[in-house]
């Protein structure tokens, strides 16, 4: 008989909330790379216009050139900025290094690895990507 | 479900017990059950649970043993968050309505009691034991002495009691039902980091395939839900460690 | 190929992505005025610079990589299956060589003044 392995499921994976920040920026990290594959994707259609001339390249240029445009831009810069310094974080943390050292645990069972250096990286990540965004809104809207 | 009330009241403070009740023997569907429990400072949800089972509903299932969170046997969700029933006081949980569940990632058996025959599996599978040719104690062999700084390599990880806590708060385990799990990575480096063992490059074997400790993203919540403070995700990251060559 | 191996190419890929498109945003921004660095001239001007055109192609590479590499592991941790992960592993191998021979072939006409 198949049993119901009572799994949570992705509601239960993306549902940010119950862990603190390290789950959070687990649930960035994802959307923020399917984010930015969706973006290269069409980045690379975009500028493939350029093989048809002036014209076309210009038409594609102008459909970039509005609001909405632009804040999807702003989004992408965001995106990418967080998702590059969370990288570098999970990068060093995956290699052993700012996780902390074994000690023998003591009530009330602090986990060394959800030390205040790695949770500081992940609010510098979304304040960087942040500051990112208001330079990227500045250039796009600034013109 | 009606609500009921204890007979047992001593207390002024009452809480609302919800306990998910399923039989997938029967029924795979879970309806919540609702009990008015009183409840002290020190009132485990352990306790309330017991105080149902002996007062209100007899047919209430829940697994447990040492009351101590030594046995690591009454492991379920507690408010949303994994957690043992007899480590967790009412009084703490700061809420009026308590709701306790079966732990996620594992089948049920019956209300709140889950099979947790795929932990020990995967558990199994790290080969949790001192891998040594020489470690066969016989009259002529000496025991092995380490330093307090070798024990310290290890030791924290050897306090796991096998709840199965941290599986069912792993954001991988929510969706993948091939993946090792925090438990059994943690306890693979329990024993990949204990200078008397030998088999380091079986078991970096073992994890390194596509269901492996590479599903670990560093989310943190396994360590979160430890009642014991192993924190698994320090030993994974540790172990990924030797993989990625930075440890020898 | 070993998982281990496959998540050292998906690091690989980030740092030298990090670097590469840093250079090609700072491009965009300090040459000229960010619309103006967009003007088809200066764009064709851009792709015919040699150093600049083989410094998208190792982007667009490294990218595709990492990016469809992180689809595969965000899929196979999904849903599980012999045919499942074959289909996902393959079909994002697939997905990875067609957005680089597309990327390519812009990248490689505009610098060779095909357009």
């Amino acid at each position: 008989m198949k049993r119901n392995e009572n799994r949570e499921g992705i509601k239960g994976m993306a549902n940010p909330g119950r862990y603190g920040i390290e789950r959070v920026s687990y649930w960035l990290m994802r959307i923020t790379g399917l984010g930015l594959l969706a973006y290269l994707i069409g980045h690379i259609y975009e500028t493939s216009s350029i093989l048809n001339g002036k014209s076309v390249w210009d038409s594609m240029l102008q459909l970039t050139q509005t609001t909405q445009g632009h804040i999807i831009l702003t989004l992408v810069i965001g995106m990418c900025v967080f998702h590059t310094a969370n990288g570098i974080r999970l990068m060093f943390a995956h290699g052993g290094f700012g996780v902390g050292k074994p000690t023998r645990p003591d009530y009330p069972y602090i986990p060394n690895s959800q030390n205040m250096k790695n949770k500081l990286c992940i609010y510098a990540s979304i304040g960087v990507a942040a500051l990112a965004m208001m330079y990227g809104l500045s250039v796009l809207f600034g013109e | 479900m009606a609500e009921e009330q204890s007979p047992t009241e001593a207390s002024s403070k009452t809480v609302t017990l919800r306990i998910a009740k399923s039989n997938p023997e029967h029924d795979s569907a879970s309806q919540f059950a609702e009990f008015k429990v009183p409840y002290e400072r020190w009132t485990t949800v352990l306790d309330a649970i017991l105080d149902v089972k002996k007062h209100m509903d007899h047919s209430v299932a829940v697994r447990y043993s040492c009351r101590q969170a030594s046995c690591g046997s009454c492991g379920m969700k507690i408010n949303g968050r994994p957690g043992l029933a007899c480590f967790t006081k009412i009084s703490e949980l700061n809420s009026d309505v308590v709701t306790v569940e079966p732990m996620n990632n594992y089948p049920i058996v019956r209300d709140l009691v889950v099979d947790l025959e795929g932990m020990f599996s995967t558990h199994k599978k790290m080969k949790p034991f001192i891998i040594n040719e020489e470690s066969e104690v016989t009259a002529n062999t000496k025991e092995f002495l380490q330093t307090p700084e070798q024990v310290e390599e290890y030791i924290q990880f050897s306090n796991c009691i096998k709840c199965g806590l941290c599986n069912s708060a792993c954001p991988t385990m929510a969706t993948d039902s091939s993946f090792l799990g925090p438990q059994a990575l943690t306890q693979a480096y329990r024993y990949v980091a204990d200078n008397r063992d030998k088999g380091k490059n079986e078991r970096l074997k073992i994890i390194d395939e596509s269901h492996g400790i590479w599903r670990c993203h560093f989310a943190g919540s396994c360590s979160q839900v430890c009642p014991k403070g192993v924190d698994p995700a320090m030993g994974i990251q540790m172990l990924r460690g030797y993989l990625l060559g930075f440890k020898k | 190929m070993r998982e281990s191996i496959i998540m050292k190419i998906h690091y690989g890929t980030a740092l030298g992505a990090v670097v590469l498109v840093a250079v090609h945003v700072l491009f965009r921004i300090t040459m000229m005025s960010y619309g103006d660095s967009l003007q088809y001239e200066n764009v064709i001007a851009n792709y015919k610079f040699v150093p600049y055109a083989i410094m998208l192609e190792l982007i667009l590479v490294l990218l595709s990589v990492h990016g469809f590499n992180g689809l595969r592991v965000i899929l196979i941790e999904l849903k599980q299956g012999r045919s499942y992960e074959k289909a996902v592993t393959y079909g994002c191998l697939a997905a990875m060589a067609i957005l680089i021979a597309y990327g390519s072939r812009t990248i490689l006409m505009t610098s060779m003044g095909m357009t």
